[in-house]
């Protein structure tokens, strides 16, 4: 049990020690989303700001409810209907909500390193919900914590992130995570999409999707970001779902109890066949349950020391 | 450990590290279950609808006695006691006054509505946590009764909150400190502070 850290920015900083903090305290949030009240009162009287600076659905929703199930205000801010419009700049924005008293400002912006930025100007804890393609922590926390729920432990798992992995903050935070938790992380995609650079962060990279998930325990889609990209990166969509994309077929030639992970939202007939995103494998819609746990388990942890601090006895 | 360490005892002759706080055992293994076996009696005594009794454990330190309880009203009353345990963390008031807790599991497998919870801890000193434990309590249903238990009573309460049950009356000064060992060698200690201030103590009690 560690954690004194005013701020989740990144993956990349966190020790090991500290990413099973959080998976342990999202284990406890978990529960209480089981009880008939699912409500505790540990953030009553703090407000956590979403500053959502490009669109999102299941990220804002979540950090929207795992405020609200701490019993903290939450306002949700969004680019298309605020000063952005006008010409605000983020900091000015930023500087404007904690005049307002926010405690935690949760943003998601489309420059790497915008909450880095933030948390320098603003004394609010800053949470990065998706920074551009450099980190989406909350994300690769979630995504260990459901990996830890079915295999127990995660060192020594072979996990394969297939997909766009040069657009995806999602594959760099689970890179970061994974690796610091000691599983050994195959990357695949085309070659355009997964270049070599990927092996200095200390994982295998291959453009051979059937020998990457042959001995994968999980296998990690990701989208095709195509609003990030700025090129063709691959010849079709049709090209893609018959190289790259996981079916029946290649899924018969992996390991039985490898499981599917993606974290939404997902291209039915893309990356993956319809089927398999609904079948018992697949732990889609598991993640998003335990987004908000693992949500809820940052928000406390970074509250921690926020207030007066008081020296307490025996 | 065969006797009880007197509070009074001298150090014993031994040349103590400078740093080392002066401790002294207040409770041996035999004492701790002979205050459990009292309190058990106590629970039965006041409580004759023992179907109703369920106990709660605050962890970490109330857990392990909770269960130790229930075995000893379970040959009282020829009846399993069903026992769980409740973490209170999430319910403090402290939360934001200094680093996150670690919350240990709550495991409810029963239903506390219309039932006599018993909570239990080992020390009760501020009040703070049994405070915290009522509203966790509250999350679960409404309990016909709840009354509490605990090892220790060191006094120093900064709410009004007091026990049903205890074990032993011990007088404290603030900054001491008690530790309450279960496990392979049960005792519990009183730590004096030898005149310096715990301020790195971020104990829970």
């Amino acid at each position: 049990m560690s954690w004194n850290k005013k701020h989740l920015l990144d993956i990349e900083s966190l020790t090991a020690d500290e990413i099973v903090t959080v998976l342990d305290t999202a284990r406890a949030f978990k529960a209480v989303g089981e009880r008939a009240i699912k409500k505790v009162p540990a953030l009553r009287g703090k407000t956590v700001v979403n500053l959502f600076i490009e669109p999102s659905t299941r990220t804002r929703i979540s950090f929207e409810l795992a405020a609200q199930r701490l019993t903290a205000d939450i306002v949700n801010f969004s680019a298309e209907a605020s000063s952005f419009k006008k010409g605000e700049t983020l900091k000015d924005t930023a500087k404007n909500l904690e005049a307002l008293n926010a405690d935690f400002i949760v943003i998601r912006h489309s420059a790497s390193g915008a909450p880095h930025f933030l948390s320098r100007v603003v004394n609010a804890s800053i949470i990065n919900a998706g920074d551009g393609a450099h980190e989406h922590p909350t994300q690769a926390l979630l995504d260990a914590f459901t990996i830890r729920e079915h295999k127990e432990k995660i060192a020594g798992l072979n996990v394969t992130i297939l997909g766009d992995i040069l657009y995806s903050r999602v594959a760099r935070s689970n890179i970061w995570a994974l690796t610091k938790l000691g599983a050994r992380v195959t990357l695949c995609g085309p070659s355009t999409l997964v270049p070599k650079t990927f092996e200095q962060m200390g994982c295998r990279v291959t453009h051979n999707v059937d020998e990457a998930i042959r001995d994968a325990d999980i296998i990690h889609l990701l989208r095709i970001q195509h609003e990030r990209q700025r090129k063709t990166m691959f010849p079709s969509i049709g090209e893609y779902t018959n190289l790259f994309g996981l079916n029946k077929a290649r899924l018969a030639k992996t390991k039985p109890d490898a499981l599917i992970m993606h974290p939404g939202p997902i291209n039915r007939g893309v990356e993956i066949d319809s089927e398999i995103a609904d079948c018992s494998r697949s732990l889609i819609l598991e993640q998003v349950t335990n987004g908000l746990a693992v949500r809820m388990a940052v928000l406390f942890l970074l509250n921690g020391g926020k207030g007066p601090q008081e020296v307490s006895g025996n | 450990m065969p006797n009880v360490q007197r509070e009074s005892a001298p150090p014993g002759g031994v040349v103590r590290d400078f740093f080392m706080p002066e401790s002294n055992v207040i409770l041996d293994a035999s004492a701790i279950g002979r205050a459990l076996t009292r309190i058990a009696h106590e629970i039965a005594e006041r409580n004759e609808n023992f179907a109703e009794v369920v106990l709660v454990g605050i962890p970490e330190g109330g857990v392990p006695l909770a269960q130790r309880l229930g075995k000893i009203l379970a040959e009282i009353w020829k009846h399993a006691v069903p026992t769980g345990s409740l973490d209170v963390s999430m319910h403090r008031d402290d939360l934001d006054r200094r680093a996150a807790p670690k919350i240990h599991p709550t495991v409810m497998p029963f239903d506390v509505n219309g039932k006599t919870v018993v909570l239990v801890d080992d020390v009760l000193f501020s009040g703070r946590t049994i405070r915290a434990a009522l509203d966790a309590l509250n999350d679960f249903g409404r309990p016909k009764k709840i009354q509490l238990a605990v090892l220790i009573d060191r006094g120093h309460r900064d709410l009004p909150i007091k026990a049903d049950f205890v074990g032993k009356n011990v007088p404290t000064a603030a900054n001491e400190k008690i530790h309450v060992r279960l496990g392979e060698k049960d005792e519990v200690v009183l730590e004096k502070n030898n005149g310096r201030k715990n301020t790195q103590d971020a104990q829970r009690n």
